[in-house]
């Protein structure tokens, strides 16, 4: 993801249109602040998280921009860990979610119509239950854990764009260059490797896009309700969920700020997305 | 519509239904009989250090563990085509009877919740679109957006923390007031108790409607009849009525049927935050104490309740609307 914002900020000189210049700007903005979030997560040390007794249940200050803990640990450190994680989960599950989808999406349209009734079917029966019931029935059949959230992430989210990406191969098989491709004598492989897929890279990174939000908050949600990450890993859910003991006490600042930043990340990655779009499609790219 | 066309219409919605949920019971049986969670122990929980490994085998035995899992899952599969979702075990009562309660516990909090976004929902999306490209359809939009990326768990913790912990308007959790018996709970008290997390759900859903109510109506906006109305002199409130309308109800309220699915999952968290004791709550205690037949039975009726609303959705659109009346051809 990160290489694609680069080539396409590097355009920036020559393009003097205004929509277009708002749109890299906020490529930008919005890339920069998730890569400060990653490398804040990484690097920062793990020395702010450990327990520090007499510095317990410390409203935000300057010290503590987010406030401490009943161990005494710094709040915007752990959040800013439990983002990073939330960031990889999240990507993983949506990147193998939609490979998932192109896969499925381009045997739907091109392997006859069997295959086409049976992948419909398979999404229709992944889209009946609840995401949140088969999370918890994935979780739950494999014992939490990163592994179990990964999967049951990626198993739930694949669909709706696998949909997508069935109409949209269907309309490129009927396109006269495919039709001419297969007169010279090409391979119905050849045909899917080199007219097929180049077109669905696109398709790609807008899924991607759409479905990483989805992915990172059902990462959390999953976490909150214990299915999850395991509490020794400091993720979003597992925050928020130890929160909800001290809220009581009056410490709204453990539950305020990480679900916040989680608001703000997940806006920020959907930000980047829009106008990632808005610059590669060629419809739109011109305004 | 014909009577020969509902009849092949219900025939087939119905042999979708039988095929999804014979898979669907295969599929949850496959995965649960590969969790690393053993029954036994999850059945007897912390004592489990006093049972030997005879009462172990004789537990086992009782709850047909013992057998191999394609044997359990016949043995299952015909009871539940027979009505008998087995027995659950936190609870010590037949699924069927826990999920009964439960869910109409949860369907007072959903029905509310989905009443109201829905409104909240297309009033929006209908303001959006009027005002299309002011500052007015820019901050709807971005409103939207935003809630779309929020945790619903945490729009649920903030309104705890406002409106119960901080204002102390509301109850903090639960569904009855703790420590009074159940004869002496008014429905004031219900009623108190599912203001929060019903207002939870209700700003979350609001967000798909008005996105897509606004898209529909920008369409139904830059057509010719509306130009044509347009040129006649109608403006604001009555083109909207005359013209809009009609034409963007249907979307929105198909659209509301179809996000049971969402609906339910919202409530599972909304729940869980606010301790109320609904379907939702019961999923995620299922699954945390390992209450094998319970799990089941809720993941065939969510696979049942999102199919309702998804029937509903496409029967509306054969009954009300008269272009798919007429057309016939999409059944």
């Amino acid at each position: 993801m990160m290489k694609v914002i680069e080539t396409t900020t590097i355009k920036t000189p020559y393009l003097k249109l205004n929509r277009r210049q708002q749109t890299i700007i906020s490529i930008i903005l919005s890339a920069s602040f998730l890569l400060m979030i990653i490398l804040g997560g990484i690097f920062s040390s793990n020395e702010k998280i450990q327990t520090y007794l007499e510095m317990r249940n410390l409203s935000p200050s300057l010290q503590h921009i987010f406030g401490t803990d009943w161990l005494g640990r710094d709040m915007f450190v752990r959040t800013l860990k439990g983002l990073t994680l939330s960031l990889g989960v999240g990507m993983l599950a949506s990147a193998s979610s939609v490979i998932i989808a192109v896969v499925l999406g381009m045997a739907a349209a091109t392997m006859g119509r069997k295959v086409d009734t049976f992948i419909s079917w398979l999404v229709d029966l992944f889209l009946s239950v609840p995401h949140l019931v088969a999370l918890i029935l994935i979780a739950f059949a494999l014992g939490g854990g990163i592994r179990g959230v990964v999967l049951g992430v990626t198993l739930t989210h694949w669909p709706s764009l696998t949909r997508v990406i069935r109409a949209e191969v269907m309309q490129l098989r009927s396109s006269e260059f495919v039709e001419i491709s297969r007169q010279f004598g090409k391979s119905s492989w050849w045909i899917a490797t080199r007219h097929i897929l180049p077109h669905l890279v696109p398709q790609f990174f807008v899924g991607l896009v759409l479905l990483f939000p989805h992915a990172v908050l059902h990462e959390a949600a999953i976490t909150f309700l214990g299915f999850g990450l395991s509490p020794h890993q400091p993720a979003i859910g597992i925050i928020l969920s130890e929160s909800m003991r001290y809220l009581s006490t009056g410490m709204w600042w453990l539950a305020f700020f990480p679900g916040l930043s989680l608001l703000v990340m997940v806006r920020a990655f959907d930000i980047l997305g829009e106008n990632l779009c808005t610059l590669m499609d060629p419809y739109r790219g011109h305004e | 519509m014909h009577s020969s066309n509902l009849l092949i219409f219900a025939m087939k919605k119905s042999l979708r239904l039988a095929t999804l949920l014979i898979a669907i019971s295969f599929l949850s049986f496959t995965l649960i009989s590969y969790s690393p969670i053993d029954p036994v122990q999850a059945y007897v929980g912390a004592d489990m250090m006093r049972v030997g490994p005879e009462q172990r085998d004789k537990i086992a035995e009782y709850w047909g563990l013992d057998k191999s899992p394609l044997q359990q899952f016949t043995h299952w599969g015909t009871a539940v085509i027979s009505g008998d979702l087995g027995t659950s075990m936190i609870f010590r009562r037949p699924v069927i009877d826990v999920i009964k309660e439960k869910f109409l516990a949860s369907l007072a909090l959903m029905m509310i919740a989905w009443i109201l976004s829905g409104i909240l929902g297309f009033t929006l999306g209908v303001i959006a679109g009027m005002k299309e490209g002011t500052w007015v359809d820019r901050a709807i939009k971005w409103y939207c957006l935003t809630l779309a990326s929020t945790p619903t768990f945490w729009l649920g913790l903030l309104l705890l923390i406002i409106f119960a912990m901080g204002l102390g308007w509301f109850p903090i959790g639960l569904g009855v007031p703790a420590g009074v018996l159940a004869e002496h709970v008014t429905m004031g008290d219900r009623i108190q108790h599912l203001v929060l997390p019903a207002l939870t759900l209700s700003i979350l859903g609001v967000a798909n409607v008005a996105l897509h109510t606004r898209q529909k109506l920008i369409e139904v906006l830059s057509s010719e009849y509306v130009l044509f109305a347009r040129a006649r002199g109608e403006k604001g409130f009555v083109l909207f009525w005359r013209h809009g309308f009609r034409n963007i109800a249907l979307p929105a309220v198909t659209l509301q049927f179809s996000a049971f699915s969402e609906l339910f999952g919202g409530a599972v968290l909304a729940e869980q935050v606010f301790s109320y004791p609904g379907l939702g709550q019961t999923t995620v205690q299922a699954g945390l104490r390992g209450d094998v037949p319970l799990l089941l039975g809720i993941v065939i009726f969510s696979a049942l309740f999102v199919f309702t609303g998804n029937l509903i959705a496409d029967l509306i659109y054969q009954i009300v609307d008269p272009r798919i009346r007429e057309g016939e051809s999409s059944l």
